[in-house]
């Protein structure tokens, strides 16, 4: 996927001056935040799970390896193969190898991030093979030639009328702006592409390294049939997913569905345990599953470790002022909100990411509904202490940042600096209390009055008050 | 009780934007700490916390600002500050330092015994402390309160400002929809990404404005010269003062970005 995040600052500009986009923006607002709290407030050991969920994604990472060699004997017990994909390239030559294999002209994709991060779409229609998104949101996208702004919820940036518009466009149908017209007709059309398809592409949630199981949880159950219909399924998965055991994982699975979206449970948990055992009434012939890196392993030992606890909730961007207000797609990469603030630049690296972990207040939000605890405010200020290293930073905030910590460290000159600066604030604002226009502050200024001081200095007040003595 | 009294020794820690912007906050916070039996003492060593060059990435500096808060602050009881934001900085101060280095468990020290002036009033010296006094005071106004984000989060402060509030004859406060989501002041990421900032303070501004109160108060003059500087700009004629303003009954003052009416005539 092409890489935008530079351009963050004209990207928000454009989307907050997107009527529609707000319009979609302001629901998310109202929706899954309040879902949330409804069913954290009906849990009242949801603290403690954090905690556990926490804990027990620390174990994982600081034993990273023995669980996913013990998930990879277990797969292959099962009868499945398990692939290991340090990059995105080779993840994308290894699933385009699989398809080839069994000579597939389309596959079914149910919804998976990892494939969005690797860019798996463009690279298997540039091979000659045709993947096909079932996930009803990510359908929509595909057809709009458009990508998720969400990780839950991709097309949360569209309207209805958007979605009635790219169904018109694609399906050769009456158009309609029904939404129970508009599903049926996706139901219809995609059931056709679940039974053509010869391979069958999902993600995972979570991987078990006891029983070499992967889980998908959905709402839709497109994840059910995309990877059951086909004769080949392919896990496409990164391996901080991995968790020891099935009871580790029903851990995660109840932190996640009300982080997420609210429900106590997600309609859909499915497992996949190898391919199709005799016996079996479904389920396809040949299990893969690829393990992609990508840049995860590099994290494990540094401050950046903690982001591996991440299970992909999208609580964190649900809670951002910063993405309420500007929107996924602002973002310019694969992961938006707070998480993939942190993530991108680990990915594509800080030189073109740095624009993220520089978008935040650090009001703390995400990191307080976070279901694992990632200090997420944290691990964005370790970003800008290296681009602060690297000499990243533009040169106005560098230079500006060194005068300011030159006079802050030297007490009596600051005293002096404070001292004019005050005088010639009030000098400006004369009777008025506060100023329009500021040299140097016009980001301040252009939006709102900047209040002038009160009278002179506290310092200045207060020296004169000790020697007089008058407290009045 | 005067500041001459037996009562612990706090060292003031004004805060940068109380010094220029609003010396009344930082006398209240004096006043507030006075009543309360504390001996206040304001050391001359002390600029800012160093939030601005910790958020910007500069460690270097920021350990350096760490160093010369630390030393001005040495062997008080307490150190309290009018702003949750400086305090949680004050509170951050050892992740600077390795263990080894003597100015880490300094840094420990100083976090146990720094607090914010409402958070300090409340729960340190125990809700009792003012009442009789704030039970003196009368502050006519509908009120609304901003919880400041690391007040609120880092610090746990929400009931403290308003139920020392509630002692106060008048006082009624009427909370804001999204009252603990941020105003977008953010430091410098009001002026680095000023678009999204402003989409912040114009949401809060809404919020505030949809209330029937005359007066918005908040524990943060950052947050609360980016809201007052939008409620201004918008024409609102909604006032912003710092809580501690209305707790030491020092409403007389005109409220932040208020032409002095005062001072105008004397000019």
């Amino acid at each position: 996927m092409q890489i935008n995040t530079p351009f963050f600052k004209q990207r928000a500009h454009d989307a907050l001056h997107d009527e529609n986009l707000q319009t979609a923006l302001a629901k998310l607002k109202t929706g899954f935040p309040e879902k949330r709290a409804i069913a954290v407030e009906r849990m009242p050991e949801f603290e403690a799970l954090r905690n556990q969920g926490r804990d027990l994604k620390n174990h994982i990472m600081e034993h990273l390896d023995l669980y996913l060699e013990q998930f990879e004997t277990k797969v292959i017990e099962n009868g499945g193969h398990v692939h290991w994909a340090r990059t995105a390239e080779d993840a994308n030559q290894i699933i385009l190898d699989i398809c080839q294999q069994v000579d597939a002209k389309t596959v079914t994709k149910g919804k998976s991030m990892v494939t969005e991060e690797i860019g798996l779409n463009d690279f298997l229609e540039q091979n000659g093979v045709q993947p096909v998104e079932t996930d009803l949101g990510e359908y929509i996208l595909q057809l709009r030639q458009d990508h998720p702004s969400h990780i839950i919820a991709p097309a949360i940036h569209l309207n209805l009328e958007d979605v009635s518009e790219a169904f018109h466009a694609h399906h050769n149908r009456p158009k309609s702006s029904d939404p129970a017209v508009l599903m049926q007709e996706a139901r219809e059309v995609l059931r056709e592409k679940f039974v053509a398809a010869d391979v069958g592409i999902t993600g995972a949630n979570f991987c078990v390294a006891e029983t070499g199981s992967t889980i998908i949880v959905t709402n839709e159950g497109n994840g059910d049939l995309t990877q059951t219909l086909p004769k080949t399924h392919i896990v496409v998965t990164s391996i901080e997913k991995v968790v020891p055991t099935l009871e580790d994982m029903t851990l995660f699975l109840r932190l996640l569905a009300r982080s997420a979206t609210g429900q106590e449970f997600s309609v859909y948990n499915t497992l996949s345990t190898g391919p199709r055992r005799e016996g079996d009434q479904d389920g396809p012939e040949n299990f893969h599953v690829v393990l992609v890196d990508n840049g995860r392993s590099e994290m494990i030992g540094t401050e950046f470790q903690e982001m591996l606890r991440c299970i992909r909730c999208s609580a964190c961007m649900n809670h951002c002022p910063v993405y309420g207000a500007v929107g996924g797609h602002s973002y310019g990469w694969v992961y938006p909100g707070p998480m993939g603030s942190v993530l991108t630049p680990q990915m594509i690296g800080i030189e073109q990411g740095g624009m993220l972990p520089n978008a935040s207040t650090f009001c703390g939000k995400c990191e307080s509904v976070c279901p694992v605890k990632i200090p997420l405010p944290k691990l964005m200020r370790h970003w800008r202490e290296d681009e602060f290293q690297k000499h990243l930073q533009p040169k106005a905030a560098r230079y500006g940042l060194a005068s300011w910590a030159f006079l802050v460290k030297r007490p009596a000159l600051y005293r002096c600096f404070t001292r004019l600066s005050n005088w010639l604030m009030r000098s400006w604002a004369g009777k008025k209390g506060r100023l329009s226009k500021l040299p140097l502050a016009s980001g301040w200024t252009d939006w709102r009055d900047m209040p002038a001081p009160q009278s002179q200095t506290f310092m200045q007040a207060w020296k004169q008050q000790q020697k007089t003595g008058d407290r009045s | 009780m005067s500041h001459t009294s037996s009562g612990p020794r706090v060292g003031l820690f004004v805060t940068c934007l109380a010094d220029m912007f609003r010396p009344s906050v930082a006398f209240a916070t004096v006043q507030l700490l006075e009543q309360a039996g504390c001996r206040v003492e304001v050391p001359e060593r002390q600029t800012c916390c160093g939030q601005p060059a910790f958020n910007s990435g500069d460690r270097q500096t920021t350990a350096d600002i760490a160093r010369q808060t630390l030393d001005a602050f040495d062997g008080y009881e307490y150190v309290v500050a009018p702003s949750g934001s400086c305090i949680g900085m004050l509170h951050q101060y050892s992740d600077l330092f390795d263990v080894s280095d003597p100015y880490f468990q300094r840094a420990k020290s100083l976090a146990a015994r720094a607090h914010e002036i409402t958070s300090f009033l409340f729960d340190v010296l125990g809700s009792s402390a003012l009442e009789a006094q704030l039970k003196q005071l009368r502050f006519e106004q509908k009120v609304t309160y901003h919880d400041s984000c690391a007040g609120l989060r880092e610090l746990g402060i929400k009931q403290q400002p308003r139920q020392l509030l509630s002692h106060i004859q008048g006082v009624e406060l009427e909370e804001m929809d999204e009252a603990e989501t941020c105003c977008g002041f953010g430091g410098t990421f009001c002026v680095k990404y000023p678009e999204v900032s402003n989409r912040m303070v114009s949401n809060k501004s809404h919020n505030i404005s949809n209330t029937d109160a005359q007066t918005l108060l908040g524990g943060d003059l950052g947050c609360l010269l980016n809201m007052a500087g939008k409620l201004k700009r918008e024409g609102k004629p909604i006032e912003a003062r710092h809580v501690v303003e209305v707790l030491a009954g020092m409403t007389d003052t005109p409220a932040i970005g208020e032409a002095d009416y005062y001072r105008a005539k004397q000019l």
